[in-house]
């Protein structure tokens, strides 16, 4: 599956296309198939986003995983600040992102 | 320590409203990303993984009380709580909402602190020995003169589109703790025989994915004459650089491409020119900054003696306080390395102590290090148990300065986008592997650097065991690496071979230091040991 992802233009903060909007949680992010650049061009354009980019995903019983660790991490939060993460109480955090 | 004159003030306060509005026109949507991109690098902001990064500038690595509250103050309020020291003596803030860097910048400015330079095509803060002015090695004080090229060079148009970033750095000691080497333009001030102070000059030096080691152009050059020299070396850079190869555009390149006796030929020459010109500053203009930079009033007759009779204060003292100029006065460094940590965090609240420290004990100065730790450059050794106590209880009492656990890292794929691995975590795996202090005090001066990509902001190039993360299909993966060195005796260290995972580059380094330990003559540092026995024990025992 393709996610679309990019920065909150005034927080930075990591936000995935949900096929209406943006989340911070990569639970609601949407496959966006072939239509990824042409949502990022009109996003980007309307200001919501900062940085669009669409990456590789699988889709599993806990929903979306990127491909690479480095969506990975982002998506939750530095590996080694699991306080500063999405989920602080998850202990299955690390072997989702490694 | 400099303190800003109104023109400083105005010139900073002017670029906090200019990026206000900047920030205002983007959020608007009168710009787009990529004309706000390199107005927002020039005032240190970036666009990291979990959010902007605030990179703070820290010249010559010097901070007063006030300006390490205003920093804990950013932390606290804009960002989660800590900053992240550097290894360009710079603190970064990887949490920051782009909404409220003008109110950040103009909080900063009122300390006289800013972004300016720490990012972008520019000549960047200019580091230092984070012991000049205190130590007992060098022949002056050196910070006068980076606070002069400071002020000259910025903003200054010749410098305004440079082909790709420049890094200065400056010593006034034989010894060197700056990593001099390893900068574009690296300065020793030294003194010739009729008693005039000038610098040695290297040039091309730098890390990245082309590391050189700088090499010396100019043994002698009047130190009135700094600003000119320098002029030259940037103006012959500026004039054959690869701007159409951003892999090819630092100096170093073009150094190496020319050659160090062309280049320094043409330096000459442009030297030459450039002192029919008299762009240097007039002498009164040094004298006016020097005089900020007067040593304090350090007191007399003071004991030399230390009460070593708390043996957990006898460790601290013995790895963390350093020789000071001024009888009865010594250097202590905080260690921001805490086994498990992560290296050059620190709270806010812990910033707030330090400052409180600074303050009362080290006439309001403190430092910051390359090697992302702190310095207390100017205390009575009276007051060294003092200090240490309220070290312990905040948490920043570690004893392993220059030891296995003082290892550099950048903050890796946690926090970059750059990086193609974490450093962070291999970091702490190392450390808590040799958390043991005997084992550390045994192993000696050894200096582990971590980098999460080929930039080697981690400095793995200058390790005496340096690791260096890659991107392997998507997995992270680690190269080892021997025999660096960042001191004055500069030395490029080299792969081992293959790569490994997380665990089994941690098991290496291990590996390597049981080599070491096997291997060594008394005295012998790991390095000192490497380069007698050279790559192959090392080779055998971490692939054998």
């Amino acid at each position: 599956m393709k996610l679309l992802t990019g920065n909150d233009l005034k927080t930075g903060a990591v936000t995935w296309w949900t096929g209406r909007g943006w989340s911070i949680h990569i639970e609601d992010a949407a496959d966006v198939g072939d239509e990824g650049d042409a949502i990022a061009l009109a996003e980007e354009g309307a200001r919501r986003v900062n940085g669009p980019v669409v990456i590789d995903a699988e889709q599993t019983p806990e929903g979306p995983r990127p491909a690479h660790i480095k969506h990975r991490i982002r998506a939750l939060g530095p590996t080694v600040r699991p306080d500063l993460t999405l989920k602080p109480a998850d202990p299955n955090l690390g072997s989702w992102v490694i | 320590m400099y303190r800003y004159d109104q023109y400083d003030q105005q010139i900073v306060d002017a670029r906090v409203e200019e990026f206000r509005d900047q920030v205002k026109r983007r959020i608007a949507g009168h710009m787009t990303e990529d004309q706000f991109k390199p107005l927002r690098l020039k005032n240190g902001l970036y666009l990291q993984l979990h959010a902007y990064m605030l990179r703070i500038a820290i010249p010559y690595g010097t901070l007063s009380s006030a300006q390490l509250r205003m920093l804990a103050h950013v932390a606290r309020t804009y960002d989660r709580g800590y900053g992240h020291f550097t290894t360009r003596q710079n603190i970064q803030y990887h949490w920051i909402k782009l909404e409220q860097v003008p109110d950040i910048l103009a909080d900063l400015a009122t300390v006289q602190l800013h972004g300016i330079q720490t990012s972008g095509e520019s000549i960047r803060n200019i580091s230092a020995d984070q012991y000049a002015g205190a130590a007992d090695d060098e022949i002056a004080d050196p910070r006068p003169w980076a606070e002069l090229l400071r002020q000259v060079t910025t903003f200054h148009p010749e410098f305004s589109y440079l082909p790709r970033k420049f890094k200065f750095a400056l010593t006034a000691a034989p010894g060197d703790r700056a990593a001099i080497r390893w900068h574009d333009v690296g300065l020793r001030l030294v003194r010739n025989e009729a008693g005039e102070d000038g610098f040695e000059i290297y040039a091309g030096g730098g890390m990245g994915r082309t590391p050189f080691i700088a090499e010396l152009i100019r043994p002698f050059c009047p130190a009135d004459k700094l600003f000119s020299y320098c002029q030259a070396i940037l103006r012959v850079w500026n004039r054959h650089a690869r701007r159409d190869n951003i892999h090819k555009q630092r100096m170093k390149i073009l150094v190496h491409d020319l050659g160090v006796e062309e280049f320094t030929r043409q330096v000459e020459e442009e030297y030459a020119h450039i002192a029919t010109l008299g762009t240097d500053p007039p002498r009164a203009e040094f004298d006016r900054i020097a005089a900020y930079f007067t040593p304090p009033p350090f007191e007399t007759g003071l004991p030399d003696e230390i009460d070593r009779s708390d043996p957990d204060f006898a460790l601290w003292v013995d790895r963390q306080v350093a020789g000071h100029k001024a009888p009865g006065y010594a250097i202590a460094n905080i260690s921001l390395k805490a086994i498990g940590g992560i290296g050059g965090d620190i709270t806010a609240e812990q910033m707030d102590v330090v400052a409180d420290l600074a303050e009362r004990y080290s006439f309001d100065e403190l430092r910051v290090t390359h090697a992302q730790n702190l310095v207390l450059p100017h205390v009575r050794k009276a007051d060294l148990y003092a200090i240490w106590q309220a070290l312990v209880a905040a948490g920043l009492a570690d004893v392993n300065l220059d030891l296995v656990t003082d290892i550099i890292a950048c903050p890796g794929l946690d926090y970059c986008s750059l990086a193609n691995a974490r450093s962070i975590p291999v970091a702490q795996k190392i450390a808590q592997r040799f958390a043991d202090l005997d084992r550390q005090q045994d192993l000696g001066e050894l200096k582990i650097k971590i980098s999460g990509c080929i930039n080697a902001c981690g400095h793995h190039h200058a390790g005496h065991i340096g690791i260096l993360g890659v991107d392997r299909k998507g997995t992270e993966n680690y190269q080892l690496l021997l025999g660096g060195s960042g001191a004055e005796d500069t030395t490029l260290a080299k792969i081992t071979g293959p790569g490994f995972d997380e665990d089994g580059v941690v098991d290496a380094v291990e590996k390597a230091i049981e080599t070491y330990r096997t291997l060594r003559t008394p005295e012998e540092r790991f390095l000192d040991t490497y380069r007698r026995v050279g790559m192959e024990p090392f080779k055998e025992a971490i692939y054998g």
